[in-house]
């Protein structure tokens, strides 16, 4: 089989999955408890912590586990919101953002915020002139992602980052769930930026859990209370198995990221540079920096993409249309829609996610199967 | 910029007249202690300055650890040139440590001293020579004569010509050793390990005394308190760690004394064990991290009561700090977040509800009769260990390895 759906989740790595399996069996005492055994899970958790600090440059006491990238999304918009809310009830976010942002944003709209959602240009990009108009004085936050899951856009975040500079006091989220590994660190965790979200399940880690970055300094209000775990901030028995076997996979993308950034590329490319020859294909993911190494988004002109991806699960292999959260609800993508692709074309879309397991043969073989079923729709069309 | 060596100016040592050859001796070994992880490093000990020589290691670790050793005033990265360097050389090193450091907006100076008196320009000369040439280099540069932001100093003497253009400040206080030797209670606590880097600060030697009871308290204290004595060590070198038994004791007091004593006679026993220790080891007082009025056994009654038991200095460096202040020079020596970490330690088993705040000194001599003060006392001496711990060492985490290569 081919899979080609990695924004939507990746295979866990073998040795991810062995640590997995070892915490679960020698150390599976609480990390609260004050014996010497839950005491090791405890240094086990602090060092887990301190290696996704140390991978990504950062303190610490700045990383929150949490249960992955909706938790982080809904912590974030929500903690800020609730935080911050006798100093203002404005926030701004973009037309292009995962569910988690904008189902927590119309979640808070019900409970008397006010959202602005930024328009995208033709390529899926928000342009830093209309943050600087959106913001008010009564703006307390500002949610922007990294890498858009559908079509992978790259967000200009240093330019964002530029405009609010001037307003030290809104909290800056980017939710980054597509874009670690993707070579894009700097841009990421620029100094503006107070808050970022990942997800273990997309770079090889378990699902269930993921982490925040909060800089120093910033205060959220905690969604869930209780025990008192993450230092108050996020109370739940800490998932330890998962949590190591994420600062193994922070790790293991790290190390690789390079090579694994420039394989994506060539891959892309050659997917790229293959289906642009055909007449009925429109391709929605662009070239440049500006596109993650791992998103290739197109449709075929007059065939639903849900018909794209059944067919070619007939040859096992495995794509998706746009978003794998949102595509049994059979709507448009709403990020295609926002960059103002006509809904008709937008109808067709499929996205095609790479990871560094695949391989460039694979890519042969889509192109194959591609050949084969294009004849067969345009002859349907 | 590759820098040749780092000119280290003595602290408060100008003052010390006949010790001052001791002083120097002793800074110069605490400096190759703790630039034992650098081997190219060179340090020589001469009487006006010190001079870490790089040989090739790079600058900036060599001077984030020197930024702890006390007994430094000031330091400065220094580039050495030839004795016979041609102005051209200079100006050029020179423009190399602008760039490096100079900040846009900064007024400017340039100072040279001439020691060599057969170079070739004099201090005019090269100021001069320097200066015009810099000023064609960085034209937005406004030069200031009386106080400028940033000074390049350079320096023509017998043995080469020596730049400098950052002053960093030392850690002031006195070389580690230079004031003799003394033993610090160290619990575990915020307070004890300020205390006891306050202590190296005036040039004491510290031997850490720490008492755990097993099975009240557990292992994890005794890494604590580990732990803390190693952040402490980068201070002032190899700290010898002297644990003591204490839980006999503890509860031979918890059954005996009436309970508003109980923590009074516990702090007796302690002070009496360290000061034997101290005069076992040849040290000249105990160092302790009390602050008045912070709790029970810390006011001037209860000191008095529990002083009572030996003759020799008890020494506390934050008698008048508040916990703020103190917190905040934990924060600056690295230990706070350690100290905070929760787990029990002797102090805090077995203290009554209620403790005496104002116990008396004759109730507090007749209840301690109770227990057998020689015979436990000679028991916990007996069964005291003693770990040399050097900076860098981690009993907290000792699983660390193992998790290494989980992770």
């Amino acid at each position: 089989m081919i899979y080609f759906d990695n924004s939507a989740t990746t295979k866990v790595d073998s040795s991810v999955l062995a640590t997995y399996q070892q915490v679960s069996e020698n150390y599976w005492g609480n990390p609260s408890s004050l014996h010497n055994f839950g005491e090791k899970a405890e240094q086990l958790l602090r060092q887990s912590r301190r290696q996704i600090a140390t991978q990504l440059e950062v303190q610490p006491t700045e990383i929150y586990f949490t249960s992955g990238g909706t938790e982080g999304d809904n912590w974030v918009l929500k903690g800020t919101a609730f935080a911050k809310r006798q100093f203002g009830r404005h926030l701004i976010t973009t037309e292009v953002e995962h569910d988690a942002v904008k189902q927590s944003m119309r979640r808070l709209a019900e409970l008397g915020f006010e959202i602005t959602y930024l328009p995208v240009d033709g390529e899926g990009r928000v342009n830093p002139a209309d943050l600087a108009a959106a913001i008010r004085p009564e703006t307390t936050l500002v949610s922007v992602m990294a890498v858009n899951n559908e079509m992978g856009a790259v967000q200009p975040l240093d330019e964002l980052a530029a405009v609010l500079a001037d307003h030290p006091k809104i909290h800056f989220h980017v939710d980054a769930v597509q874009g670690i590994g993707k070579g894009l660190h700097q841009l990421i965790f620029n100094d503006r930026v107070d808050f970022i979200t990942f997800s273990g399940h997309k770079f090889h880690a378990p699902r269930g859990v993921g982490f925040i970055y909060a800089r120093t300094g910033k205060h959220l209000m905690p969604l869930f209370d209780g025990g008192g775990q993450e230092r108050g901030q996020r109370s739940g028995t800490e998932n330890l198995p998962a949590i190591a076997a994420m600062a193994k996979a922070v790790r293991l993308v790290k190390d690789h990221e390079e090579q694994t950034v420039a394989h994506e590329q060539a891959l892309r490319r050659a997917l790229r540079d293959y289906l642009q020859q055909f007449e009925k294909v429109h391709l929605f993911s662009g070239t440049g920096p500006h596109f993650a190494p791992h998103i290739l988004c197109f449709a075929i002109e007059g065939v639903k993409g849900e018909t794209i991806v059944h067919a070619f699960e007939e040859a096992e292999i495995y794509l998706s249309t746009t978003s794998a959260c949102s595509s049994k609800k059979g709507e448009t993508s709403s990020t295609l829609r926002a960059m103002g692709v006509d809904p008709e074309i937008a109808k067709g879309a499929v996205r095609i996610s790479l990871s560094d397991q695949n391989t460039m043969a694979e890519v042969e073989q889509f192109k194959t199967v591609f050949a084969r079923l294009y004849e067969q729709f345009k002859a349907l069309s | 910029m590759e820098y040749s060596e780092i000119m280290v100016r003595y602290g408060e040592l100008s003052t010390k007249g006949k010790n001052r050859k001791e002083f120097i001796r002793q800074l110069g070994q605490n400096i190759r202690n703790v630039l034992k992880p650098f081997p190219a490093v060179v340090v020589k000990a001469q009487r006006d300055r010190l001079h870490v020589l790089l040989h090739g290691q790079a600058a900036t670790p060599v001077l984030t650890a020197l930024q702890k050793v006390f007994g430094i005033e000031t330091f400065s990265p220094v580039v050495k040139l030839p004795k016979d360097a041609s102005l051209e050389t200079i100006q050029t090193t020179a423009e190399a440590m602008i760039q490096e450091h100079y900040q846009p907006g900064q007024t400017f100076k340039i100072a040279t001293r001439r020691q060599n008196k057969n170079y070739p320009l004099n201090t005019y000369g090269i100021d001069d020579g320097v200066g015009s040439y810099i000023l064609k280099q960085f034209p937005e540069m406004q030069v200031e004569m009386k106080h400028p932001d940033f000074k390049l100093q350079i320096d023509v003497r017998l043995s080469g010509i020596y730049l400098s253009s950052v002053t960093i400040p030392g850690a002031l206080g006195l070389p580690v050793g230079t004031g003799g030797r003394a033993t610090m209670m160290l619990s575990g606590g915020i307070d004890s390990p300020v205390a006891a880097y306050m202590a190296m600060k005036r040039g004491v030697k510290v031997d850490m005394i720490h008492f755990f009871s097993p099975p009240y308290t557990s292992q994890q204290a005794l890494a604590k308190a580990k732990d803390l004595a190693a952040k402490l060590a980068a201070f002032g070198g190899t700290i010898d760690f002297i644990q003591v038994p204490f839980t006999k004791v503890q509860e031979a007091v918890k059954e005996q004394v009436p309970e508003g004593y109980l923590m009074t006679i516990q702090r007796r026993m302690m002070l009496r064990l360290a000061a034997a220790i101290t005069l076992d080891r040849h040290c000249n007082g105990v160092f302790t991290g009390e602050s008045l009025g912070q709790v029970a056994s810390q006011t001037l009654e209860s000191m008095r009561a529990i002083n009572d038991v030996t003759s020799l200095p008890v020494l506390r460096p934050l008698l008048s700090l508040d916990k703020t202040e103190i917190i905040k020079i934990a924060r600056d020596i690295d230990t706070y977040d350690l100290s905070i970490m929760p787990f029990e330690d002797c102090c805090t088993i077995f203290t009554p509800p209620t403790p005496k705040t104002k116990p008396d000194l004759e109730k507090t001599r007749n209840f301690e009769q109770l227990i057998d003060v020689d015979g436990l006392m000679n028991e916990a001496l007996a069964g005291i260990e003693v770990t040399k711990i050097n900076v860098g060492d981690d009993y907290l985490n000792a699983q660390e390895d193992v998790f290494a290569e989980l992770l």
